[in-house]
């Protein structure tokens, strides 16, 4: 095969040739020498950086924190999508252009604003504090902070697969005596499951790297409420620049396998939609 | 007892035109109360406390904190990052668009994966990887030194640091939309004689305008807004290296909240119009995929 396929459009030696430089002097260098930095350590010294007590209990926060968040998500978020496809409400509209909201507001932004709500004195902390309930400063602030920048991946997700879900073979279903929850488990679940998948595994990636909405609601003491990123962060601003590295490197994999498992699922969502409606 | 059932699936049956039985009802409403609970506290509430608070000593203080030299600066800097990086990111995105929509050839998939990646990677390491490339104790920093360049905790970092983080939205926008819109009337104009730049701005751009209007918009706001890559690339020097999101943090951490969420305020502004944006844009016909 040739490198490409005969056309008669002009242009492709132009464009592919600057789109490839672009991202080879903008992408592949840069991660080439993260991925050199790391390679150039010691074994035993990379083990260190990445096992380190502190690595693994911001580990433990950053993938926990997000799983959990994401979780949440994929409960509410297939709960709005369902709400915004099939029901008619004053103000859908509007509700429907703000959850790309925080696709669109600066982490910074909605990080300290949403301290300030959750703080003790705040909107919402005000009427949590009483109950003993803390959220600002500790895993479950960071996990409020996650839930909310992962909230539109899901429901941006579930729209579509929704409004594919065929409603003549609910009606059969319920016309056949069908009850509601098994109608939602057997026809709606389904069709949904691929998107739904894919919204919370997004969710997830994104919730993993996130930084600026966090450090702010987070409190950052050292293995207790200390996310991955901060603390390459910090190890940044020691000029230990290999360590860094390290343990940017363990996340950069991470990333790559949940990339991986995303384009699985998007395959699988495809598949089972060509069978549907074959 | 068996009868019971029955009965039931057939009353089911006789008001199910309409489907306004109490039942749904009850269920309707509470996917929406959920929904709007969530939303209100999760989202709204952030929202208001960003203009509660720059407003809350009065509307004279709110102008006031915009006087500050350092504020002033932060702006400054922002603006001059997105006005490089924008124009650099939309040729990039026209680029590998028509590269990508309009031919086939071996490596597609690569590259299109290639143009995510920024969008899946913590923005700490998309600024990190530039600090190991050209920081002082990076792959360069010593040529750089020598030659008395700074980039990293200067400008030209924090331009890299944006451009990484924010190139794939003109491309991520613009390639389904000319996928979706085919190549017929590219190949009529060329077959009748059109150059190639003729067609691309007389044909293509025309038919793809909305998507454009609506990643660059995009790219914009990300780009004035990043927080994580650059807070890593920029030394965080008050006044001189300090963007808007970044300025916001030192304000906050010193306790200025009408400053701090003053500057918040601005940004959140722009969020909203992007928003009202993409809506519009969505309105004259065009649809995400």
């Amino acid at each position: 095969m040739a490198l490409r396929q005969p056309n008669v459009l002009p242009g492709f030696g132009l464009t592919f040739g600057f789109t490839t430089f672009f991202l080879s002097a903008l992408v592949l260098l840069p991660l080439a020498a993260l991925v050199l930095m790391a390679a150039s350590m010691q074994w035993s010294d990379f083990l260190h950086v990445v096992l380190s007590p502190r690595a693994l209990g911001s580990y433990r926060l950053s993938f926990g924190a997000s799983f959990l968040a994401a979780g949440i998500n994929l409960v509410f978020g297939f709960i709005i999508a369902w709400t915004l496809v099939r029901y008619e409400f004053p103000g859908r509209k509007i509700i429907d252009a703000l959850i790309d909201m925080p696709f669109a507001l600066p982490t910074a932004v909605s990080g300290i604003a949403l301290t300030t709500v959750f703080a003790q004195n705040g909107w919402i902390g005000r009427y949590l504090e009483p109950l003993g309930i803390q959220i600002a400063y500790n895993w479950i602030g960071v996990t409020v902070a996650l839930t909310l920048i992962g909230m539109p991946f899901v429901v941006r997700s579930v729209q579509p697969a929704l409004l594919e879900v065929q409603r003549d073979l609910e009606d059969a279903a319920e016309t056949l005596g069908a009850g509601r929850f098994y109608v939602f488990h057997r026809i709606i679940l389904p069709t949904v499951l691929p998107a739904l998948l894919t919204g919370f595994t997004l969710a997830f990636a994104r919730a993993v790297g996130e930084y600026g909405s966090v450090i702010f609601i987070a409190g950052n003491l050292p293995m207790k409420t200390e996310i991955t990123p901060l603390l390459i962060v910090i190890h940044l601003e020691e000029f230990d620049y290999k360590g860094a590295a390290a343990l940017g490197f363990v996340m950069l994999v991470i990333s790559f396998v949940v990339l991986l498992t995303i384009n699985l699922l998007q395959a699988w969502g495809r598949r089972r939609h060509v069978q549907s409606t074959r | 007892m068996a009868a019971v059932p029955q009965i039931a699936a057939f009353d089911d049956v006789v008001t199910r035109p309409g489907r306004a039985n109490i039942r749904s009802s009850l269920v309707r409403w509470t996917f929406i109360g959920i929904s709007l609970l969530f939303l209100a506290a999760l989202l709204l509430a952030p929202l208001a406390t960003v203009f509660a608070m720059a407003l809350e000593k009065g509307v004279r203080a709110y102008l006031t904190s915009f006087e500050d030299p350092d504020t002033a600066a932060a702006l400054r800097l922002t603006l001059t990052t997105a006005l490089v990086v924008v124009p650099l990111n939309t040729v990039f995105g026209l680029s590998a668009s028509w590269a990508i929509a309009k031919f086939e050839f071996r490596g597609k998939s690569f590259l299109i994966t290639l143009i995510d990646l920024p969008l899946a990677i913590s923005p700490v390491i998309s600024g990190m990887i530039f600090v190991l490339l050209f920081g002082l104790h990076g792959w360069f920093g010593t040529w750089l030194q020598d030659h008395d360049i700074s980039i990293i905790f200067a400008l030209p970092g924090i331009i890299l640091a944006t451009m990484f983080v924010t190139f794939p939205y003109v491309a991520r926008e613009l390639i389904p939309l000319m996928q979706q819109l085919g190549n017929d009337e590219e190949e009529a104009a060329i077959t009748l004689g059109a150059g190639g730049w003729m067609t691309f701005f007389r044909v293509t751009l025309p038919k793809v305008r909305w998507g454009l209007v609506y990643g660059v918009i995009l790219c914009n706001a990300r780009a004035m807004g990043e927080f994580g890559a650059v807070s890593v690339v920029s030394g965080h020097i008050r006044g001189l290296t300090t963007t808007m999101p970044l300025h916001i943090e030192i304000l906050y951490n010193e306790y200025n909240f009408v400053g701090a969420f003053a500057v918040a305020s601005l940004l959140t502004l722009l969020a909203v119009m992007t928003l009202i944006v993409k809506t519009l844009v969505e309105r004259t016909g065009y649809r995400r995929r």
